[in-house]
């Protein structure tokens, strides 16, 4: 008890205040590397997690709005350096990090962090094919992002000094690996944006480790190629490597030189294109002349053509004229033979020998006629001979003379066949052999 | 550089020279198309020619930037 005469007894609370000035004051910011551990993950959003290594451990906290502004995504096991403060919290007594920025550290974490970012700015649309510029045939001038120092600002401006000797160039110096890279590579390219007569951008830097390419995996940098009017060219690391920038950019060159190649067209065989094109203008120009020319002669002898075309329409015309003489003797000689057929057969049918038989036959016919009409004449007259004596035995006049009278009415003339047709005093007439005579009836008696 | 782009210069060429070798242009079209090819040849060719090379540096001035003509320091190993 002597040993301390003047004893300063603390309170829990002062003590802990105390050790919160301090180490609050001393540790304001600094760097941290470890490894992840006892990760979780409550509702708050808020990370809480042990960074360790071999030896020891240490508490430590991102809070949210922390937390989410990370391009990668904290796991145990996960390696990282980290910027914090150290916080003492006073009711349990515990000193722990506040993280205000992580990194991922060593390859795995950083392949993680890098798929976690191109997916986020693909789903952006950020490497959109449809955004993609494209670049322009001859640039008027290139501006080249990169080291000033150093072999790849040297090739690019040995490339397209080889394949185009007078196009301009306008480096915009930047460091491009370090802390301070992303921020000069983004202002590098806003700067260029702004110069005049820059109409390419070429990103480049030569290759490294996936760590010395870390700037061109920097979100910042890839909206700058995003947002830059100009069309940028990445070319960065070797042709194995993709960084970000290569998938923002509106082309990628898989090396400096490339890039500088895929900018700059050769000279060489643009001035062999315009030649080609000067000797197919000129071979065209010839033969468009040379085949009026041969048309104009192939024209020129077929105007000269009648006269010749008059022998060969002579030597048709004879020629069809030989023909149809031919034809003409040939039908002449066919009718004359259908004609000589024709009398033949109508000598055959000659009216004259029918003629005679019908004369012979008509003779015949008046011969008989002349025989039947004596012989009819004959038999009529004989028969009139009968008829008469007949006659002449039926006739009245011979009843008459027979002392017959035939008594008539008068008038009238009728023959009387009845008495009582008659009545006294009735005028008759009546017919005797000689002549007649009237008489008046006097009686009437009747049978 | 004159107004005329080169890649459109070129392209006009083409474009007349293919015209040309289809051989569907009357005579006089053939004559003025061959002058027009023969012009843009010569400008095309006169164009590769015409800039001068400048490569410069951008520097960091108080209130800006500005241009630099521009060699880069050799190297041994790569020269």
């Amino acid at each position: 008890m002597t040993l301390f005469p003047s004893r300063e007894v603390l309170t829990v609370t002062g003590l802990t205040r105390q050790v919160q000035d301090v180490l609050e004051a001393a540790f304001d910011q600094l760097w941290v590397e470890g490894e992840i551990s006892n990760l979780r993950r409550p509702a708050s959003g808020h990370l809480y997690f042990t960074l360790k290594d071999e030896e020891s451990q240490v508490r430590a906290v991102l809070f949210r709005p922390v937390a989410r502004s990370l391009r990668f995504d904290p796991e145990d096991g996960m390696r990282i350096v980290c910027r914090a403060r150290i916080n003492v919290y006073k009711p349990r007594g515990e000193y722990q990090l506040i993280l205000d920025y992580a990194e991922p550290r060593g390859a795995g974490a950083l392949q993680v962090a890098f798929e976690q970012l191109k997916a986020r700015l693909q789903a952006e649309g950020l490497f959109d094919p449809g955004h993609k510029k494209p670049l322009p045939f001859l640039p008027s001038r290139i501006g080249v992002v990169t080291s000033p120092s150093g072999a790849v600002i040297r090739d690019i401006l040995n490339i397209t000094k080889r394949r185009f000797p007078s196009v301009n160039v306008l480096v915009a110096p930047v460091r491009v690996q370090g802390v301070e890279a992303p921020g000069e590579i983004v202002d590098a390219l806003r700067l260029l944006n702004e110069a005049p007569g820059v109409d390419v951008i070429i990103v480049a830097r030569g290759g490294g480790s996936l760590e010395d390419l870390m700037a061109f995996n920097d979100e910042g940098v890839a909206r700058a190629i995003f947002a830059s009017r100009i069309p940028v060219v990445s070319a960065v690391g070797h042709e194995i490597d993709f960084t970000i920038a290569d998938f923002v950019a509106d082309m990628r060159a898989p090396t400096p030189s490339a890039a500088a190649e895929l900018v700059v067209p050769s000279r060489s065989d643009l001035l062999q294109q315009i030649r080609a094109l000067h000797d197919r203008a000129v071979h065209a120009g010839a033969r468009a002349l040379r085949v009026r020319r041969e048309r104009l002669e192939t024209l020129a002898e077929r105007v000269r053509d009648p006269r010749r075309r008059l022998v060969d329409l002579r030597l048709l015309v004879d020629d069809r004229l030989g023909g149809l003489t031919a034809s003409l003797v040939r039908r002449l000689r066919a009718e004359r033979e259908t004609l000589r057929r024709l009398e033949t057969h109508l000598q055959y049918l000659n009216p004259a020998r029918r003629l005679q038989t019908l004369t012979f036959a008509l003779e015949n016919m008046r011969k008989s006629m002349i025989t039947g009409i004596f012989r009819q004449v004959e038999g009529l007259r004989e028969r009139l001979a009968g008829r008469t004596a007949l006659l002449d035995s039926l006739s009245p006049l011979s009843v008459l003379a027979r002392g017959y009278a035939i008594a008539r009415t008068v008038p009238g003339g009728r023959v009387i066949r009845n008495a009582r047709d008659l009545s006294a005093g009735n005028l008759v007439g009546i017919n005797v052999a000689k002549g007649r005579f009237n008489a008046v009836v006097t009686t009437i008696e009747e049978e | 550089m004159a107004e005329v782009k080169f890649e459109d210069a070129l392209a006009k060429l083409e474009e007349i020279v293919r015209k040309m070798e289809q051989g569907e242009l009357t005579l006089d079209e053939s004559l003025a198309s061959f002058e027009e090819g023969i012009r843009l040849s010569r400008l095309c060719a006169g164009k590769l020619d015409e800039a001068e090379r400048r490569i410069e540096i951008l520097l960091k001035q108080e209130g800006g930037t500005d241009a630099r003509p521009f060699n880069p320091e050799p190297e041994g190993d790569d020269q």
